[in-house]
């Protein structure tokens, strides 16, 4: 089995403005980035440095203008079939209702209505939704929409989750209950349960069994601007330089033990050293973005 | 002071009918006048009109109709015929509209060569279609219902372009993230979203091609409700254009419920009425 679920090779996004050919920007530059299997990456940059893009590229939606995208040492061409995504904004289909939305990828690949309903039912109740299936979603909270999309993705059991801010949304205290649900799910049965409101129920289809007998780790490529978040959730925070032609810069291990709780591990000394040295890069690239939004808005 | 006046919702009501009631009763004692008769007609001779094209019994001669009442229940052949022309031109109309909204939106090649002709089509009145229309289907219904499927169409045809157009690109990655192919986005995505604007056009395009058939029949016919005032017109016969008028009148208000039923009942995951559009 291949080490890396998902690697970007030195991927550059060139964007031809449609109404003056001539104008071009570079969104993303020579930027390289892999995620192993299992792994939880997140990238963090200043606003509107392409991180998206980079996301977007990965997930196959956009494609690169050089460079190549590897899902599990296979090049990807078209959209990537092993990947979930989970949107910044409003993904979910508004005529649907909440269970016909989680059915739906399921539909896609031509499962029975039935048996579909039956495991997106299951997988409502996983993120404590088992009984909003029939809202739509108008009809439900922001936190519990994302939680709707949370189970749409985790419906397919994806080898990779790409997450794009995907809580930036929601207030702190549903934010940080969100992270911590993400970071078990993620976990699987491999790591011992936080205390958490949501009913243990492994969904039928949901998740392979590994040799040792637990669930494989699923690969996680999570976009954010909060470096708080990135800490307390990942294996690897990746900083990303000031827009135009965004890059890596730097790449940060997190060793903080697990299981974590999101609101607890910020308050580790080792937290504080870590969010310290990211912050040292970041600032840099946040006050050079910043620099760049004042000139274009003059 | 008094605040302005503000009725309830059931007062409201009365109110309503109040109004109705003083309009008849103004109209009335207007026609009490044998010039004003001649050319306002007779509410209370528009009733017995309506009363005999509906009703199979009548009434004998009275204080308020000299030559009685007869019952000859024979309006139901042209009513059928003006319902058959508006709901098979609604149909049509909307799926021929739905159709072509789809490719076009979908096939940005064709979309970009129609572009012109299709505004021309659009902004050429077409009730003068009607005597080609005439020409080409002769006087029984499908002349009517063509005329009204141009006027149905291009309402359809211009919500599906713009729903199409204006489906969320997020919903639409996530559709495509979630592993949809062409067709599935097709059905999953484009038509539903489609639909909710199709839906919010469907009491103008309903009532369009209420009109459209009724002025077909106008223009050249042998049945309908339009005929019956044609006929009615050309002998002076006041009456029955306004009887004809308000059977119309109803039945356009009665279809327009029976869209609204079940645009509640189909839109039932919008939050918020949607926009129709303005004549």
């Amino acid at each position: 089995m291949p080490t890396h679920a998902l690697e970007l090779d030195r991927i550059t996004v060139t964007f031809q403005s449609p109404d003056a050919p001539a104008q071009r920007y570079t969104a993303v530059a020579d930027a390289t980035l892999a995620v192993r299997t299992g792994e939880f990456v997140s990238v963090v940059g200043p606003t509107g440095c392409g991180k998206s893009t980079l996301l977007n590229i990965g997930a196959g939606l956009l494609h690169a203008s050089s460079g190549e995208v590897r899902v599990f040492g296979e090049p990807l061409s078209g959209i990537n079939r092993r990947a979930g995504y989970m949107f910044q904004t409003e993904a979910l289909m508004p005529w649907r209702s909440a269970i016909e939305n989680v059915m739906v990828g399921l539909q896609y690949r031509g499962v029975a209505p039935a048996a579909a309903r039956e495991q997106a039912q299951a997988w409502l109740e996983r993120v404590g939704l088992g009984g909003f299936g029939d809202r739509y979603p108008h009809q439900l909270s922001g936190g519990m929409r994302k939680r709707t999309a949370l189970a749409q993705v985790l419906a397919l059991d994806p080898d990779i989750i790409l997450m794009d801010e995907p809580f930036s949304a929601l207030d702190i205290q549903t934010r940080q209950l969100m992270e911590n649900e993400v970071l078990e799910i993620w976990a699987g049965g491999s790591e011992g349960r936080r205390a958490a409101p949501s009913p243990k129920l492994t969904p039928p289809g949901g998740g392979r069994v590994a040799p040792g007998g637990s669930q494989v780790r699923k690969a996680v490529l999570f976009i954010t601007h909060d470096l708080d978040e990135a800490i307390a959730l990942s294996d690897r925070v990746v900083v990303l330089s000031a827009g135009p032609a965004t890059h890596p810069i730097g790449e940060f291990a997190i060793d903080l033990p697990r299981p974590r709780d999101v609101a607890e591990v910020r308050t580790l000394p080792r937290f504080v050293e870590l969010h310290k040295q990211i912050w040292d890069v970041l600032r840099d690239e946040v006050l050079k973005g910043y620099a760049q939004q004042l000139k274009q808005a003059a | 002071m008094p605040g302005p006046f503000k009725p309830s919702a059931r007062s409201l009501r009365y109110w309503q009918a109040a109004l109705l009631v003083a309009m008849l009763l103004g109209w009335h004692l207007l026609s009490r006048d044998a010039q004003y008769a001649f050319f306002l007609g007779e509410p209370i001779k528009v009733a017995g009109r309506v009363w005999s094209w509906f009703m199979p019994f009548g009434f004998a001669p009275s204080d308020w109709f000299p030559d009685g009442v007869p019952g000859r229940a024979d309006i139901y052949e042209h009513l059928g015929v003006t319902l058959l022309e508006t709901v098979l031109a609604f149909v049509i109309g909307t799926v021929v509209g739905l159709a072509f909204g789809l490719w076009l939106a979908l096939s940005p090649t064709a979309g970009a060569i129609l572009d012109p002709y299709i505004k021309a089509a659009n902004s050429m009145p077409r009730v003068i279609l009607a005597p080609i229309f005439a020409l080409w289907f002769g006087l029984g219904i499908w002349s009517k219902v063509a005329l009204a499927v141009t006027l149905v169409f291009f309402i359809v045809f211009f919500n599906v372009y713009q729903g199409v157009k204006e489906v969320s690109p997020v919903v639409l990655a996530n559709a495509r993230m979630l592993g949809a192919n062409q067709r599935q986005l097709m059905r999953s995505v484009y038509l539903p979203s489609a639909t909710s604007w199709v839906f919010s056009s469907l009491h103008t395009s309903v009532g369009l091609a209420f009109v459209g058939a009724v002025v077909g029949e106008y223009l050249g016919s042998a049945r309908g409700v339009g005929y019956l005032i044609l006929q009615a017109e050309g002998t002076f016969d006041v009456n029955t254009v306004f009887a004809g008028m308000v059977v119309l009148t109803v039945f356009a208000l009665l279809l327009d419920g029976l869209v609204g039923r079940i645009e509640k009942r189909l839109m039932k995951w919008q939050p918020r009425q949607g926009e129709t559009e303005k004549l």
